[in-house]
């Protein structure tokens, strides 16, 4: 007897349908996986094998040849256990052939028959859709970030006498539905907001900045003035997750498995902060078993990295591409792999290795040398990158106390979304999205100054030394202040504001 | 014969006394070389360990090829017998018996030691490269170390009035240290010496500098010390200018600042407080000798007006002259700024970059800007 049943594999965040063949025949007894499976899906022979028995069926004592098609993509993971057990029980005639054929069925097996969670449910739900199935069976836990996407019947089985009874007309289960609206409701509410930052102004200003033209930023200070916390809230004031952009998101956690309990969809934008020892691989995504890295986590959020010159220079070179790209390709044999990655980077780092050195009230216990070579190991490609550069200076106690409360989060949001909608608007049909993506010659032409403004920079040029390097970012900076404005054209004031958030070092 | 002088210095296990007390022992050095082992025994002074290497083979050795050493280099051997030995020098209680300088070196000068902080602030630099101006305009020598910060901001000051300088090093005039100095120590020579009493190949041993501040007060009327923390070796040079009878000068400082903490313990123990190089000439009762005419020239150059009068800052708006005018109580942390003006940070951000480009305010580290001191 053969049958055929419809599963889910991963290429990157995408799914892809597999064919799980099962023929039983005449002969001494065997059980054989063909198709590519590495050993995860080998072993699902005895996994399958005791979950068949335990939930009361009989596993046939015959020749069994289970292969998944196509046959050349290599499959990983355990959610191929459940297809496997249900095309057994379909050639063995325990399930009626009739309507399997309209499901798309996964999930990994329990040896008592039970059924378990697996990764990437989301992006299986997406091909589902996509290849025009109604029907998706899975495990509990995975119903609720599959039941976000529209128009498909998901279907939670908590065993394979679950599904069996499903399948042959005994008992249906129940399909599982969810609230987009219910789930987007709290998707402003952080726990972190701004107005906790006391003092700090400049910063503050700046990371507006930095959050409404998408630009990358540098800030170095001491150790205790408050770099964490500030880039911690930038997420708070970026623009709320669009629908298509939260589905991203989710993709990538729930392939990573990191995908919290109870959390159908990521509506909050990411905020990685990995430490510095971490290697090449785990930053951009890779591995024997390839997973999405940091960069690739931390899409449509912020990736900080904190004490920069720390890292491995290896390691920040393995981000330039990415970085430009926006996505991540991880190349194999048999397939090349592609993870999105765009997202906005902060860079932290101490001015010095004590971290002392801008601190006039502490000594720094560093030589001189050290302290040049600390932030000098920073130039180069990567600093290329940052568009801001912010010297935090600690507050004092007295400069603490505060009267009143600082900007709410929110308050500042609201800018930045506007300020977002005018770039969009205006890189209409570039392919751009906001004022760090501009290339030289696109700076050319929306970035256009009037003659005041380019007496001003010239003067700029001539007494504070500025690079010609600089000269670019700057009238990025700019743009985006002057969209903050609400200005269709650089004025005096926003260029002159963005020359005061100028890379010093490189 | 130098060679007999050169060998001398080369004999670090004997201090700078017992060598001066060598001298007057057996006149010249030339009879210390054939002098026996046992007459050098029978004088209590020396220890075992400066006997056994006065008489030495390895150290005797040697000295063709410090010899050869000191000749291609062009280093001059000034003896204490010499007529260009600095007298003032000449007079301390261990002074070198043998200096080796590149460059001029002469019997009388008034000098002026600057000295301070490797890790200086931009307070200090700017005061120390100010002082040493105006004293090198006077016509006084400017006297340093050559380290990072202070004392190369000193000599740099004094070589941009066109002023003698000298630089005493703490290691051979071989290896420059730091490194960055090479030019500066090129342009030291071409105005006034660069001197050590260490012989070439001799490496920056941290013991050769606390030796090194004896020469450096011992050469000058008076030693500025400009910043210094608690344990600086600035204030080693101090304490030796008062054993040596010179004069020690401090430049008052913020309390709170490390690099103000040794200058101002100074002042508190009786050294005196400097605000300005007319208060060290005053001091050292040399205001007389100094040209009329050549103090009126002067004054057009980093001539102080007063902090205060909006005139000299030139054309500024409202907004601008409100944000000097709190900068003139103390530099001043953007955010601070922006508390005490009540304008939002973008404009703060605006204006200071205007203040930036008409050269009135300047940052210092960390977004802090002070008023920058008007120059005519």
């Amino acid at each position: 007897m053969l049958s055929k049943v419809k599963s889910c594999g991963l290429l990157g965040i995408d799914g892809y349908m597999v064919n799980v063949e099962t023929d039983i025949n005449n002969g001494l007894p065997s059980f054989e996986i063909v198709g590519l499976g590495d050993t995860a899906v080998k072993e699902a022979k005895e996994r399958v094998r005791a979950a068949i028995k335990n939930s009361g069926f009989e596993f046939p004592m015959k020749r069994i040849t289970v292969n998944l098609a196509p046959a050349d993509l290599r499959k990983e993971g355990s959610a191929l256990d459940l297809p496997i057990a249900i095309g057994i029980l379909t050639a063995t005639g325990s399930v009626s052939p009739l309507s399997v054929g309209n499901y798309i069925i996964t999930g990994e097996l329990s040896l008592d028959g039970g059924i378990k969670p697996i990764k990437g449910a989301l992006s299986m739900a997406l091909c589902a859709v996509h290849e025009g199935i109604k029907n998706f069976i899975l495990p509990v836990e995975n119903a609720d970030e599959a039941a976000v996407v529209k128009g498909l019947n998901v279907l939670p089985a908590n065993n394979i006498r679950d599904v069996a009874d499903h399948l042959n007309g005994v008992k249906g289960i129940n399909s599982h539905c969810i609230e987009i609206e219910e789930i987007y409701k709290n998707c402003e509410d952080y726990e972190h907001d701004f107005c906790d930052v006391k003092g700090q102004e400049n910063v503050k200003r700046a990371l507006e900045i930095v959050a409404a033209g998408s630009h990358s930023c540098l800030m170095v200070g001491p150790p205790g003035s408050g770099k964490t916390m500030l880039a911690r809230r930038l997420p708070t004031i970026l623009p709320p997750l669009t629908f298509e952009e939260a589905l991203e998101v989710t993709r990538i956690y729930s392939i990573a498995g990191y995908l919290p309990a109870k959390t159908p969809l990521i509506t909050k934008r990411p905020f990685r902060s990995p430490h510095h020892t971490i290697s090449a691989v785990a930053l951009t995504g890779g591995g024997k078993y390839p997973k999405p890295g940091e960069i690739s986590l931390a899409h449509n959020g912020v990736l900080f990295l904190d004490e920069i010159p720390e890292f491995d220079k290896k390691t920040l070179e393995a981000m330039r591409q990415p970085l430009e790209d926006g996505h991540v390709t991880i190349s194999r044999l048999n397939a090349s792999i592609v993870y999105p990655s765009k997202t906005t980077l902060i860079l932290a780092a101490n001015p010095c290795p004590c971290g002392n050195a801008s601190d006039p009230s502490k000594a720094c216990t560093c030589t001189p040398w050290q302290v040049r070579n600390y932030l000098g190991k920073l130039s180069g490609p990567l600093l290329d990158r940052v568009d801001l550069y912010m010297e935090i200076f600690p507050v004092k106690y007295k400069e603490l106390d505060y009267e009143g409360e600082g900007e709410k989060s929110g308050v500042i949001r609201e800018r930045v979304v506007s300020a977002r909608k005018m770039q969009i608007e205006r890189y209409k049909g570039l392919n751009i999205y906001s004022n760090s993506q501009l290339q030289p010659n696109l700076i050319n032409k929306f970035c256009k100054l009037d003659n005041e403004c380019k007496a001003l920079i010239k003067n700029a040029y001539e007494k504070l030394g500025l690079s010609a390097r600089a000269y670019g970012r700057i009238l990025k900076v700019s743009r985006t202040i002057a969209d903050l404005d609400g200005k269709e054209n650089i004025e005096l004031k926003h260029l002159a504001e963005a020359i005061q958030y100028r890379v010093k070092h490189g | 014969m130098k060679k007999y002088w050169v060998w001398l210095s080369s004999l670090d296990m004997v201090s700078p006394s017992s060598r001066l007390k060598l001298l007057d022992y057996f006149k010249e050095p030339a009879n210390i070389w054939d002098a026996p082992g046992k007459e050098l025994g029978e004088l209590r002074f020396l220890p075992g360990a400066a006997i056994k290497q006065i008489t030495s083979r390895e150290y005797r050795d040697e000295v063709s090829r410090h010899m050869e050493n000191i000749s291609r280099m062009g280093i001059e051997i000034i003896t204490i017998r010499d007529d260009n030995y600095p007298l003032f020098l000449g007079r301390i209680y261990d002074p070198p018996v043998a200096l080796y300088a590149k460059g001029i070196l002469m019997r009388e000068e008034k000098s002026i030691a600057i000295v301070g902080s490797r890790k200086a602030t931009s307070y200090g630099s700017e005061i120390a490269e100010e002082l040493a101006y105006k004293l090198a305009s006077y016509g006084l020598t400017v006297v340093s170390g050559m380290a990072r910060g202070i004392d190369s901001c000193a000599h740099k000051g004094a070589l941009a009035a066109k002023g003698r300088t000298i630089a005493v090093l703490g290691c051979g005039h071989d290896i420059v240290y730091p490194s960055e100095n090479k030019s500066l120590m090129e342009d030291i020579i071409k105005s006034g010496a660069v001197i050590s009493e260490y012989l070439p190949e001799a490496v920056p041993l941290p013991r050769n500098f606390p030796a090194r501040n004896r020469i450096i007060s011992g050469l000058s009327l008076g030693v500025v010390v400009v910043e210094a923390a608690k344990n600086s070796g600035s204030l080693i040079t101090a304490n030796f200018a008062l054993e040596q009878g010179r004069e020690v000068f401090a430049l008052p400082g913020d309390i709170n600042r490390v690099n103000s903490q040794g200058t101002n313990k100074l002042i508190q123990d009786g050294a005196k407080l400097v605000t300005c190089v007319e208060d060290i000439l005053e001091e050292l009762r040399i205001y007389n000798i100094i040209d009329e005419a050549k103090l009126n020239g002067l004054k057009s150059k980093y001539q102080y007006h007063g902090f205060d009068k909006r005139e000299i800052y030139g054309n500024l708006s409202d907004d601008e002259w409100c944000i000097v005018e709190n900068l003139m109580h103390e530099p001043m942390h953007v955010d601070v700024l922006v508390k005490m003006t009540g304008y939002d940070v973008k404009e703060v951000n605006y204006i200071l970059t205007m203040l930036e480009l008409k050269g009135v305010v300047e940052q210092v580290q960390g977004r802090v800007y002070k008023l920058r001191r008007q120059k005519a």
